[in-house]
């Protein structure tokens, strides 16, 4: 009796516990969407996402800027890390000896794990400085938060890439090199195809932490609430928006705040939903 | 003579040399990159790293990151004591309650996801309007501290649930035989084979803590003191380094915190992977 009421007890304990994901979603979304939704319709919701304006202290609201930015420093980070990322995940799981496994392996953790605002600094006292001599500009902009962007998707990239290549059975590689192909033929029009829904994944992680990045893109874009007019000009990201000015906004200034977090979210949820869906499809068809 | 012999067999056939190029040139770029980070950052940093950085307070002439240390090792410690039985509990009901198809697995599952695809600094904006102006504990190691475990507990929930379905179904077998409950079985035969498992998620989710930044700004705020309760607030060495190099004024401080926020990361990563080590051997 005592003991099969603490059996269901503790059932309904772990049962609460897996809630607790269920609640903090939704209290996110409550908090979020509730404080920025009403922003956006005092603002108007066509101004807000349309405005190319962004003068807080004269009430003018418009994140164009912001989600062109973000979407621009987003694909710079994939036109660099995703080919680099693949590359490598390739060489590991199909080219590499064990010592050289050995080496990347940490490495690519340790790359995983340095923290983003060590990448921001590093941005700021290596990068910057080489694009100001290279291009003669301020250095900050476009291409230098891409070029970082780029390097921190690196880890994710790699490492989804690779077990997804490493999930390839053997069979169609041998088959390729029974065929005639030689070793980078057989891994790259085989074994590759056949990992895309895996790869597709890790490239659609990596534009969600490229899409998130905060701080270390902060140091190094401008920060200038304009829409930039090459890869060289400065430019603002939603998520650097909500840093650089929640600390003093007020009133509807910071409401317009959360409302960009409310954008950055619907990004987030999109990106999200694209992932589960090639994640359902390709264990389907496993 | 070996290397003669793999060059020949790419005779006429330049793609498979061009590709077997690129494929050693990225993964030699990926090393030069972490090489010259950590290196860049250990040779600039460690000259300015001297004894006036780590006295007991702070003050603005030796800028000291002691404080924030100590508030790093209490933000991580709370975090885990709120995120790690969450985590843990809800990965033994998902493993060894939940039945197949159950719908409320698929939502969990789904909630999971979401929560490790949102960007720091949404936690953080939600954990200002939560935990800071709703509930009215304003910047404090306890709403940083809230924000943070609900960021980790994506993180502990994967991999508990992973350690746990790597234990054999025999050990789970083998106890009921000896007529012990679904409890007993859980507390006293999977959770303790599962533990480094669940310890290698751990420390991952300590890296994560260590390293952010833009959940903590406008929850634990920025005060440069050692928190003394859950309601004052104090900076953590990331959110330390970030105050540095927004102020402006203390580059070489800055060079210094990096280093030590890199030594603490490498040690972590050391920890986990023989941890994992540990795991795959067994």
């Amino acid at each position: 009796m005592n003991n099969s009421f603490k059996e269901k007890a503790m059932q309904l304990v772990f049962l609460l516990a897996a809630c607790a994901s269920i609640i903090a979603v939704i209290l996110i979304c409550v908090f979020i969407f509730g404080n920025g939704i009403p922003a956006m319709q005092k603002i108007g919701i066509i101004n807000f996402l349309t405005g190319t304006l962004w003068e807080p202290f004269a009430n003018v609201y418009g994140i164009l800027p912001m989600i062109v930015g973000s979407i621009y420093v987003t694909v710079g980070a994939i036109i660099i890390g995703v080919p680099v990322g693949i590359f490598c995940a390739a060489y590991m799981a199909r080219f590499c000896g064990p010592i050289q496994y050995r080496i990347l392996k940490p490495a690519i953790d340790l790359l995983a794990g340095i923290p983003s605002i060590v990448y921001g600094f590093f941005g700021l006292v290596v990068i910057v400085p080489l694009m100001q001599d290279i291009f003669g500009t301020s250095g900050k902009g476009i291409l230098t938060a891409s070029i970082m962007l780029g390097i921190m998707i690196l880890p994710t990239i790699i490492t989804v890439s690779e077990s997804s290549i490493r999930a390839v059975p053997d069979s169609y590689y041998e088959g390729a090199l029974a065929l005639g192909a030689t070793h980078e033929r057989s891994v790259f029009a085989t074994v590759l195809p056949a990992a895309k829904s895996g790869i597709t994944a890790a490239v659609i992680l990596g534009v969600g932490r490229a899409i998130g990045e905060t701080l270390a893109v902060s140091m190094i874009i401008g920060n200038q609430p304009i829409i930039p007019d090459s890869i060289l000009s400065g430019a603002r990201t939603m998520t650097t928006n909500i840093v650089l000015e929640m600390g003093y906004a007020t009133g509807l200034h910071r409401e317009a705040l959360i409302a960009t977090a409310v954008v950055l979210f619907a990004f987030i949820l999109i990106i999200n939903l694209l992932f589960t869906l090639i994640k359902e499809r390709s264990a389907r068809n496993e | 003579m070996n290397r003669m012999n793999r060059l020949a067999t790419y005779k006429g056939r330049p793609g498979s040399l061009v590709i077997r190029l690129l494929v050693d040139l990225s993964a030699l770029l990926t090393v030069i990159v972490l090489i010259s980070l950590v290196g860049y950052i250990l040779i600039k940093g460690i000259p300015h790293l001297n004894l006036d950085m780590f006295q007991w307070t702070y003050t603005t002439e030796n800028v000291s990151m002691m404080p924030a240390i100590i508030n790093t090792l209490s933000i991580t410690a709370l975090s885990l004591l709120v995120a790690v039985p969450f985590g843990v509990f809800s990965a033994v009901y998902l493993v060894e309650y939940a039945g197949r198809g159950n719908k409320l697995v698929r939502i969990i599952r789904l909630t999971t996801e979401t929560l490790s695809g949102i960007p720091s600094i949404v936690y953080g904006l939600f954990g200002f309007l939560l935990f800071v102006v709703a509930l009215g504990w304003s910047y404090s190691l306890l709403a940083g501290t809230m924000t943070l475990a609900i960021m980790i507990l994506p993180l502990i929930m994967r991999t508990t649930e992973e350690a746990l379905k790597a234990v054999p179904d025999s050990y789970r077998e083998g106890s009921f035989g000896l007529g012990a409950g679904k409890l007993r079985t859980v507390f006293k035969v999977i959770l303790p084979s599962a533990v480094p498992g669940i310890l290698a998620g751990v420390i991952l989710g300590v890296g994560r803590i260590v390293g952010e930044t833009a959940a903590l700004i406008y929850t634990a705020g920025t005060v440069t003191g050692v928190a003394t309760s859950l309601f004052s607030s104090g900076r953590t060495l990331s959110v330390h380094m970030y105050a540095l190099l927004s102020e402006g004024l203390y580059m070489n401080q800055a060079y210094a915190t990096a280093v030590v926020l890199l030594v603490m990361v490498i040690i972590i990563n050391a920890i986990s992977g023989f941890i994992a080590k540990k795991v795959a051997n067994k």
